[in-house]
């Protein structure tokens, strides 16, 4: 069963990168994350200030803006896609990862699955 | 769980004893066996009906139990037969659950006496939330129906089906898996069930809304729970400690209340209603005989705070936890669970002691004055305390 990880990083420094944890940690975590043979997909997500937003409208019109901009405390760092057998196992690599020290925080999203 | 046509009371009223009796078991059994909840209920629900049509026939049969799990399987079989699609779904479901089993550091020192083990922790799964825990386990292993859940909670029953909809969605969605943490991660999720049986045992020592001060069924069905749970880990300590604070404060619960079931305090309880046998379960539970007490393993509150009321042997031996003195229950200590939006059982004391000072026959033990204050203080936030107390002002 595949689950994303969505990193949330609470405390940005002024890198833009995750307070409380550093790139070793992750590099770390990222080579226990493919040696254990669970990893499907993963990024990092580069800084926010680079984001776009489009929609569009009834009409067909395509609206294009800057941002958005942090403006809750947590922002959307990156993901994983793991494959494990069950929530269990995927709790503990989600607590294993950097981005769920300190501030920051991993939401565990099921991959939804459709047809056998 | 009826049927339409009449049936002889008894054989029904049989059948609904040995089904609440057995539910849990059965549809544990029932899950391991198939990896799926909903089928599990279903096929369970099944072969209870199966059972008020041939039991009036055949009589009740030996093992009413085993009967029905038999039939629950079969019902099951046939159903998987039918649709092939979900059985494929299925049989995934279990390879992966095999997987798992082997991932983890397997738990083989802890063997697996019952499958409800696994059903307490998967209902108590903390990626629930707390209140569908309650819910579930309440449905799944204390064997009550929805509508009898939703009574417990006073809540309609659409919101109740709706929350144990969606805890069952979450449960085979997300994939909680059925299966009992290991060694390593026990201490950190018994807590977890324990405060699912706690919760429900609150609700009925202090209603937080209803007629009546205690709901007695409530209280039973932690109590029934928490027997279930000892039973199956009979050495984890956090559970007998639980399950003897339970039966300490339910000891009381004839004299807690007066014919218009308001509050009876403590001192004013009429103490040969209490329940002695009770008291001496929870007291040999709660301090098991020539086993050292660790700091932090004490759970319980004194039951009876009065050393007359206990037998000879226990007034006798000299213990902390049974200290004659210290009318105050303790108050459990942090590794108890504790539920967060619900009332708290409150220390029976709720008023100043009227009792004089300990006498000089202990000299060894000093008066715990301050603690007795801080503890003896009436709850301003429950409104029963506040009319007993005022009303004991004016006499």
């Amino acid at each position: 069963m595949k689950y994303m990880l969505l990193i949330h990083a609470g405390a940005i420094d002024e890198k833009g990168a995750a307070a409380e944890c550093s790139v070793e940690d992750w590099m770390v975590y990222d080579k226990e994350v493919k040696e254990a043979g669970i990893w499907v997909s993963g990024e990092s997500l580069a800084d926010l200030v680079t984001s776009t937003t489009v929609r569009v409208g009834p009409d067909g019109r395509r609206t294009v803006t800057d941002g958005p901009f942090a403006e809750s405390r947590e922002v959307l760092g990156g993901f994983y896609v793991i494959d494990v057998p069950d929530l269990d196992v995927a709790l503990d690599w989600a607590a294993r990862c950097p981005g769920a020290r300190g501030s920051g925080s991993v939401i565990v999203r099921p991959i939804a699955e459709f047809g056998a | 769980m009826s049927t339409d046509s009449p049936r002889p009371s008894e054989v029904q009223s049989s059948v609904e004893s040995v089904f609440r009796e057995e539910h849990g078991r059965l549809l544990a059994s029932l899950v391991r066996r198939f990896g799926d909840l909903d089928l599990a209920e279903e096929v369970a629900s099944e072969a209870v009906e199966a059972a008020l049509v041939h039991w009036p026939a055949w009589g009740v049969p030996a093992r009413p139990g085993a009967w029905l799990l038999t039939t629950a399987r079969r019902k099951a079989v046939d159903r998987l037969r039918r649709d092939q699609a979900y059985a494929a779904r299925l049989a995934i479901l279990q390879v992966e659950a095999d997987r798992a089993d082997h991932a983890p550091p397997a738990d083989s020192d802890r063997g697996l006496p019952d499958d409800r083990l696994q059903m307490f922790f998967t209902c108590a799964h903390p990626a629930l939330a707390a209140e569908d825990r309650t819910a579930l386990t309440l449905r799944c292993l204390a064997g009550l129906t929805t509508p009898e859940v939703t009574r417990a909670f006073l809540v309609p029953t659409a919101t109740m089906a709706q929350r144990i909809v969606r805890a069952k969605k979450k449960i085979r969605e997300a994939r909680i898996p059925f299966r009992v943490p290991g060694t390593d991660k026990l201490p950190k999720r018994l807590p977890s069930v324990l405060q699912v049986i706690y919760s429900v045992f609150t609700e009925g020592y202090a209603a937080s809304s209803g007629p009546q001060l205690q709901r007695l069924d409530l209280a039973q069905e932690a109590i029934r729970l928490a027997r279930i749970l000892r039973h199956l880990m009979p050495a984890e300590r956090e559970v007998a400690g639980l399950l003897g604070l339970m039966v300490l404060i339910h000891a009381r619960h004839e004299a807690r209340t007066g014919p218009n079931s308001e509050l009876v305090l403590l001192d004013d309880q009429d103490r040969g209603r209490w329940d002695h046998t009770m008291i001496e379960e929870g007291n040999d539970l709660a301090v098991p005989d020539r086993r050292p007490l660790l700091l932090g393993q004490r759970l319980h509150p004194h039951p009876a705070g009065n050393a007359r009321s206990l037998p000879r042997r226990h007034r006798r031996r000299h213990h902390p936890l049974r200290d004659p003195q210290t009318r105050a229950p303790r108050r459990p200590t942090r590794s108890l669970p504790r539920p967060d939006s619900r009332p708290q059982p409150q220390p029976p004391h709720r008023h100043p002691p009227r009792r004089p000072a300990p006498s000089p026959r202990r000299p060894h033990r000093a008066p715990r004055l301050s603690f007795r204050r801080h503890h003896n203080r009436p709850n301003p936030h429950r409104p029963q305390d506040k009319l007993t107390h005022s009303a004991q002002r004016n006499e």
